[in-house]
């Protein structure tokens, strides 16, 4: 045991500049993707929970669900054709599946807002847009940051197949860890995928945290 | 101040909510809305700050049409309590409170100091609910917030819906007091809903009776009280408030006396009147004849002193009855009459027939008729006044015995 321990840390050492090429690619195509995936879904979201279109509403959300249920390796290979290979088709990839989840949960956010809620803003005097950002905004805050947070980690764990049309990343390792028998490239790759995802999550957990405590405590006025 | 012309309301799904309303609202008048469930209050109160806009005719703020403003600067010189209180869950109290006045940037101080006012007016002390969140407090103080929140801004006109309809009896009387103040001194415009009859008899300056989408009548709480416009209306006032507080001068000896007095035949003797005045309770008899003809009256005491002649019988030493109503006189006859006479209690007559009995006890009977709407028994009424005694113990008021006994 000792002795693979040791074996596993020269490799480490000997591997580290490839590990941590991998490692920054995988972050970026993921955070992209995400990054990306939000800025569509969430304005989307907001959208349609503010909509009372109810036929727009099913197209939208049925065209998002059959986005999710293609076989990854299917969507990926549809776009090689139309996008190439490399890191655009990965990322527009991962950009897709993104959607759904990060637009239901904000969906759901905005539905759950107790319309009594938003009749009293209404009321009080609030434009639309002041509504959206000091009432139904914050109030749906918990639900869009879970949406992103669930979504985040399976991007990350899917993105390791984004190597497989070239755009390199974690997935980088297993692969050719795979090709020449290598289990400890195998074995890093999956670590670290897995203490990305993790880390990620932990990470917007801090910052929900953080935007909650803020827009919560904040006294009316300067004094407490 | 605030005039509805002509004004229709259907939904999108066709339920026509309003039905041809005509109303105007006084300026620094206080108006009930009242009237059954779904009958349309809130709908109507939502058209005056533009929450609702009607589907034909028009609404006047100070002779402006309304549809002509902005609705959002309208609605933030309109106080508005929504019927389900809607405080915002992601805002401290004080936060809450300052919305409207943060909307139209006032100074931090200003607001402040107003904030700790308002609460201080509603028995919430600053210090300790400025900071707390809604969900930490009760409903009737979050009932308490949403109506100060109205408040804040010092508008002209208020608009509640049902504010106090989660309160305890004792902080809804307090907030209705603080209300009608607050109106008497600042002279604001409000516009209140209600179910409650009672809450609209005490705080209204104006009543509006609304069923289903319409208007059955408008007035003061005095004139709907006493001359109700229809069925409907009598219906929905209730019983108890006809003469709740007046004592209606149309109300005759007829509606109040108690129908069975204990009489007795001239013909009886003494031991049976004793015997009879024992099983009744009572410490006087009424001498009827017998077509019920009155014929006079006799005490315990005459009964007693004529106990010793065995033969002697009630006609001999029964009094005649000075002071005698006619069925159909009123109320305020008899009780003038009993008063300045000491009398316990006078005989009704029709055609020299005895009718009935006005006495202390039985106005008093009627009057806790009209006072006791939920038709309790004495036992439960009494369990309830116990329970009073032991929350709040105060001295018991003086028994009144009187004479005729009749209770
Ligand atoms: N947005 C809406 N769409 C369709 N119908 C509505 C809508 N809002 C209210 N209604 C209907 O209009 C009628 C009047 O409603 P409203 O809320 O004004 O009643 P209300 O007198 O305030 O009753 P309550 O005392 O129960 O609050 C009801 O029958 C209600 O179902
Ligand atoms: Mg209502």
């Amino acid at each position: 045991m000792m002795e693979w321990l040791s074996d596993y840390g020269s490799f480490l050492s000997s591997r580290q500049g490839d590990i941590l090429i991998a490692l920054r690619e995988h972050i970026y195509i993921s955070a992209l993707s995400i990054i990306l995936g939000a800025i569509v879904a969430i304005p989307v979201g907001i959208w349609l929970g503010g909509s009372r279109i109810g036929w727009l509403n099913s197209i939208i959300f049925t065209i998002a669900n059959v986005l999710q249920t293609i076989p990854s390796l299917a969507l990926l290979a549809i776009l090689i054709p139309l996008l190439g290979i490399g890191r655009t088709p990965a990322v527009f990839a991962l950009f897709l599946y993104s959607i759904m989840p990060i637009m239901r949960n904000t969906y759901s956010g905005f539905k759950a807002v107790d319309p009594n809620i938003i009749e009293a803003a209404r009321g009080m005097g609030y434009s639309r847009l002041q509504r959206l950002l000091r009432v139904q905004l914050p109030l749906s805050f918990p639900y869009i940051m879970s949406g992103l947070r669930v979504t985040t980690v399976y991007i990350i764990s899917w993105a390791t197949l984004a190597t497989l049309i070239g755009a390199g990343g974690l997935g980088q390792l297993i692969f050719s860890g795979m090709g020449v028998n290598k289990t400890e490239l195998i074995v890093t790759g999956a670590i670290l995928a897995v203490l990305l995802a993790l880390a990620a999550d932990f990470l917007l957990g801090l910052a929900e945290k953080w935007v909650t405590a803020k827009t919560r405590s904040a006294p009316a006025s300067g004094t407490v | 101040m605030i005039r509805f012309e002509n004004v229709k309301k259907t939904y999108d799904d066709g339920f026509e909510a309003l039905k041809m309303i005509n109303l105007e609202i006084k300026e620094g008048e206080l108006t009930v809305l009242i009237g059954p469930s779904g009958c349309g209050k809130s709908t109507l109160m939502k058209h005056i700050n533009r929450l609702n806009n009607p589907t034909s005719g028009k609404i006047y703020i100070r002779d402006k049409d309304i549809s002509s403003i902005d609705p959002v600067e309208l609605r933030r010189s309109i106080g508005y309590v929504i019927q389900n209180v809607g405080l915002f869950p992601h805002m401290n109290i004080a936060k809450n409170v300052a919305v409207v006045p943060k909307l139209l940037k006032w100074d931090k101080e200003v607001t402040t100091s107003k904030v700790d006012e308002l609460l201080s007016m509603v028995n919430l002390d600053p210090d300790v609910y400025r900071n707390r969140y809604p969900s930490e407090l009760s409903g009737g103080q979050q009932q308490r917030i949403g109506v100060i929140r109205a408040l804040a801004a010092d508008p002209d006109v208020i608009l509640l819906d049902e504010p106090f309809s989660a309160l305890d009896p004792i902080s809804r009387e307090q907030l209705q007091d603080e209300l009608i103040r607050l109106q008497q001194e600042l002279k604001k415009t409000i516009v209140f809903v209600t179910h409650d009859m009672d809450e609209a008899i005490k705080i209204a300056d104006t009543i509006v009776l609304m069923k289903a989408g319409e208007v059955v009548q408008t007035g003061s709480p005095e004139h709907i009280l006493r001359h109700p416009a229809n069925e409907f209306v009598t219906s929905f006032i209730g019983k108890k408030h006809l003469t709740n507080d007046t004592l209606d001068p149309g109300m005759i000896v007829d509606d109040v006396m108690s129908v069975n007095p204990v009489t007795a035949s001239p013909e009886r003797g003494m031991a049976a009147a004793i015997q009879f005045m024992e099983r009744h309770r009572v410490d006087s008899l009424i001498i009827v004849g017998k077509k019920r003809e009155l014929l006079g009256y006799v005490s315990i005491f005459n009964v007693l002193q004529g106990y010793r002649h065995e033969d002697s019988r009630l006609a001999d030493i029964m009094k005649p009855f000075v002071h005698v109503v006619e069925s159909g006189s009123s109320v305020a006859l008899a009780l003038t009459l009993m008063n300045e006479h000491g009398l316990p209690y006078v005989p009704v007559v029709r055609d020299g027939q005895l009718v009935g009995l006005v006495t202390r006890g039985s106005v008093v009977r009627h009057m806790a008729e009209m006072y006791n709407p939920d038709d309790m028994s004495l036992e439960e009424l009494t369990a309830e006044a116990e329970k009073l005694k032991e929350e709040a113990p105060l001295e018991p008021a003086e028994a009144d015995q009187e004479g005729g006994g009749r209770t």
